[in-house]
């Protein structure tokens, strides 16, 4: 018998601890076919965010540090200056990224630090039981804006990869979604091209990934789909934000 | 060998560099800026990198992930800087990685002044950030020391997989001295058989302290304790000057170690049975020093540059069996030495010749 | 053995420089030395002081109470440290720019006028070392031989048109 699908070799056999429904899982997935097709296992050192994944450094076969709330960046290219010939990633949450540690994620584009970052966007704090994050939509219900996401007094929800595409040393930024087939393939696309910008050695790639948190969101898997599909994309700006001129012969 | 007249703070980059350190993270703050000012200009030369980070959490956090991948490194800072560092020290505790960090201690609280103080004797020595652990504090009074000290500070931090901490105010950093650049001792240090540096070879590897199973977390506690415990075993360093007949002693550390000294000299001159305990670690506090010297002792005085802080361990150290007096300076100002003598004779009820 | 020396005088004037080629100075001649600058704000404007000791066995108090010998280069500086020396020491003063309107009668005061001589030999910023020169006598541990070592160690490799203008300052200062 033929076998056609199987597990990816830079994912370990230790099952996911997400909630049903949860995007995570697929995302993981996707790294962990790209560190097995790029033949990068050996070679890569991933950095844990605080939050939902904090637990991804048991998930991944490759080597993996557990930084604190935010610091995964600062982490990362503390590994990176230490072993500059390995690929290091980081995989955090909106919070982890976007709030707590912005400033990192602005300096690590700034100074070109050739790491590459996966932020998962999930519009929400999920490990934390369902606070509001900075990226919580306008009018969004969670339990510390439990009459919705009022602008005038928690702000609008933060679109990090438009700003982080601004700075001269992120030479690859795409915002993708894991809500369908298709939008799953172009997330493939864009990691694999987020970790070969690194192997290039070319700066900064970025890639934020819109996902779903069905837990936190009180929806069943599939309008926790949908919710996405209709709230979300709108409000942050998706496709390949920036592809600096020398990653477009990737 | 000859000698070479350097700042505290350069002495301390110098070692650092001669210890083999390659990476620095750091970002500027007075008195320390010299550490980071000298490694920009000589560690490229010595095929190092110095990342001036966009803040001290940054740094330490660097720090952290260099440590980790294996590589020796360093941070330094001042007071407010290693405040801010804190959370990141507790991460280094918690993980076990070995990374030197330097506090050229400025006055607070707040942003507070310049002049040499000792107010972070409780937060380096009782951990300084949250959880339940240990630095090694090594305390230094003079450029030769700073040397000397940074550099074994590296094969202590790679010995036990603890941070190091260098604690030293803003005089020491700024005096210079002549120091004698000595080369590294070959010691025997375990290997890094942990550092994640890519599974090539070998099993995955992972750092983390995150603990969701109390049993585990307890486990984690009991074996960082039992490190701990080896270390004040082990560790416990001092100098004894004029101390083996004293009948009264002195306690001070750093700057105060070595005005103390002075203070010692001038009250053998005049008959005092005046002795000194300058701790050289401030954490493992040098508890033995006191058990050998304290058969003949009526009472000691700590000379501190804060409201009193490491006159609790001393209090400790002798079980309160003597009295303990404090002789404190605040907000960056020195003690002379005429008026800690007056001062012993005052508490102790001693005769002390002339204007001293 | 043991001299504790004060310089002072306006950012500029070059304290922390005489200071530096008195410990370099005493640590060619394998002497102890500790230089303490006053830094931070104090390095930006007004008045720079620091003092340097040396001695012939190991220093331990780095803090001068009662300073042996002085250099003050301006009005504030003489102020400050008239009464920071010990009875029977030296303070030289740059008359040029320093009205004394007090005095002591228990310290040796040296006043000459470092910033006319400076003047004369065609530098005025070296002032400075003309007041070296006069406090050299004074000192127990250095010598004018030491203090041309550490002249030519500091500056003279970097730019030896300087070591000749500093080593002729310091001259005309003995000589006064």
């Amino acid at each position: 018998m033929q076998k056609v699908f199987g597990r990816p070799k830079g994912l370990t056999e230790i099952p996911f601890h997400y909630c049903p429904g949860c995007t995570h899982g697929i995302i993981h997935r996707l790294i962990g076919e790209v560190l097995e097709e790029l033949n990068i296992i050996e070679d890569t050192i991933g950095v844990a965010p605080v939050g939902c994944a904090g637990f991804s450094l048991d998930f991944f076969s490759c080597d993996f540090v557990g930084a604190a709330h935010g610091r995964a960046q600062a982490v990362a290219t503390g590994i990176k200056r230490a072993l500059p010939d390995r690929i290091v990633f980081t995989y955090q949450g909106d919070g982890d990224i976007a709030a707590i540690g912005t400033s990192h994620a602005i300096h690590v584009a700034a100074r070109g630090e050739k790491i590459t970052s996966i932020m998962v966007n999930n519009a929400i704090y999920g490990m934390t039981g369902g606070q509001m994050a900075p990226t919580t939509l306008t009018g969004q219900v969670t339990t510390t804006s439990p009459y919705g996401r009022d602008n005038g007094v928690a702000g609008f929800p933060l679109d990090l990869p438009k700003a982080i595409a601004t700075f001269d040393g992120a030479v690859y930024v795409a915002s993708v979604s894991v809500d369908s087939p298709k939008n799953i393939l172009q997330a493939k696309k864009a990691i694999k091209k987020a970790f070969r910008v690194q192997q290039a050695g070319l700066g900064f790639a970025l890639v934020s990934i819109l996902s779903t948190c069905p837990t936190n969101w009180g929806m069943s898997p599939v309008d926790s789909l949908k919710w996405l599909q209709e709230k979300m994309i709108p409000v942050y700006q998706m496709g390949e934000i920036k592809v600096a001129e020398e990653v477009k012969g990737l | 060998m000859s000698k070479v007249l350097l700042k505290g703070n350069e002495a301390i980059a110098e070692a650092a560099m001669r210890a083999g350190c390659k990476l620095f993270f750091g970002y500027p703050i007075t008195p320390s800026t010299e550490i980071i000012e000298y490694l920009a200009k000589h560690l490229p030369e010595a095929g190092g990198t110095v990342l001036q980070a966009e803040c001290e959490v940054a740094a330490i956090n660097m720090c952290f992930g260099a440590a980790a991948a294996g590589a020796r490194v360093m941070t330094a800072s001042s007071s407010p800087g290693i405040s801010l560092k804190q959370e990141g020290i507790s991460y280094l505790a918690a993980n076990e990685l070995p990374v030197v960090i330097v506090n050229i201690n400025r006055t607070g609280p707040g942003l507070g002044g310049l002049g040499p103080t000792q107010s972070d004797y409780f937060q380096s020595t009782r951990g300084g950030g949250h959880g339940d652990y240990r630095l090694i504090v090594l305390a230094p009074s003079k450029a030769q020391e700073l040397y000397d000290l940074t550099m074994e500070a590296f094969d202590l931090a790679d010995k036990y997989r603890n941070p190091v901490l260098i604690l030293a105010d803003g005089f020491l950093g700024q005096m210079m001295e002549p120091v004698l650049l000595k080369e590294k001792k070959e010691g025997n240090l375990p290997p890094k058989d942990w550092q994640t540096d890519g599974c090539k070879g070998r099993a995955k590897r992972k750092i983390a302290s995150y603990f969701l199973v109390n049993e585990l977390a307890e486990e984690a506690c009991q074996r960082w304790q039992a490190k701990y415990d080896q270390i004040k075993e082990a560790e416990q360093r001092w100098e004894s000057f004029y101390a083996d007949d004293a009948e009264y002693l002195l306690v001070g550390y750093g700057t105060c170690g070595r005005i103390a000294k002075s203070v010692v000299l001038n009250a053998r001159k005049q008959g005092m049975k005046l002795g000194l305990i300058r701790p050289i670690t401030l954490w493992p506090f040098p508890v033995k020093a006191f058990t050998s010297h304290f058969d003949g002792i009526k009472g000691i005085v700590t000379v501190e540059l804060n409201a009193g802080q490491m006159i609790e361990d001393v209090k400790l150290a002798v079980n309160c069996r003597v009295p303990v007096h404090l002789y404190k300076r605040q907000g960056g100002m020195l003690p002379h030495e005429r008026e800690i003598l007056k001062f012993v004779g005052q508490v102790f009820n001693l005769p002390v010749r002339g204007e001293a | 053995m043991m001299d504790k020396v004060l310089l002072a005088g306006f950012g500029g004037q070059g304290v922390m420089f005489i200071g530096k080629i008195l410990a370099y100075a005493a640590m060619l001649g394998s002497l102890e030395v500790c230089w303490i600058p006053s830094y931070g704000p104090e390095m930006r404007g007004g008045t720079a002081n620091c003092s340097v000791i040396l001695s012939d066995e190991e220093i331990h108090s780095p803090v001068i109470d009662q300073a042996d010998a002085g250099i003050v280069l301006n009005k504030p500086s003489f102020d400050k440290f008239l009464t920071r020396i010990r009875p029977g020491g030296v303070l030289v003063v740059n008359s040029s720019i320093i009205e004394m309107d007090k005095t002591r009668d228990d310290i040796e005061i040296i006043a000459i006028p470092a910033g006319d001589i400076a003047h004369e030999i065609g530098n005025p910023s070296l002032a400075n070392m003309v007041c070296l020169g006069a406090l050299l006598p004074k000192l127990k541990l250095v010598s004018l031989d030491k203090i041309e070592k550490a002249l030519d160690e500091v500056v003279g490799k970097k730019k030896p048109e300087l070591y000749e203008w500093n080593l002729t300052a310091i001259k005309k200062g003995l000589e006064s």
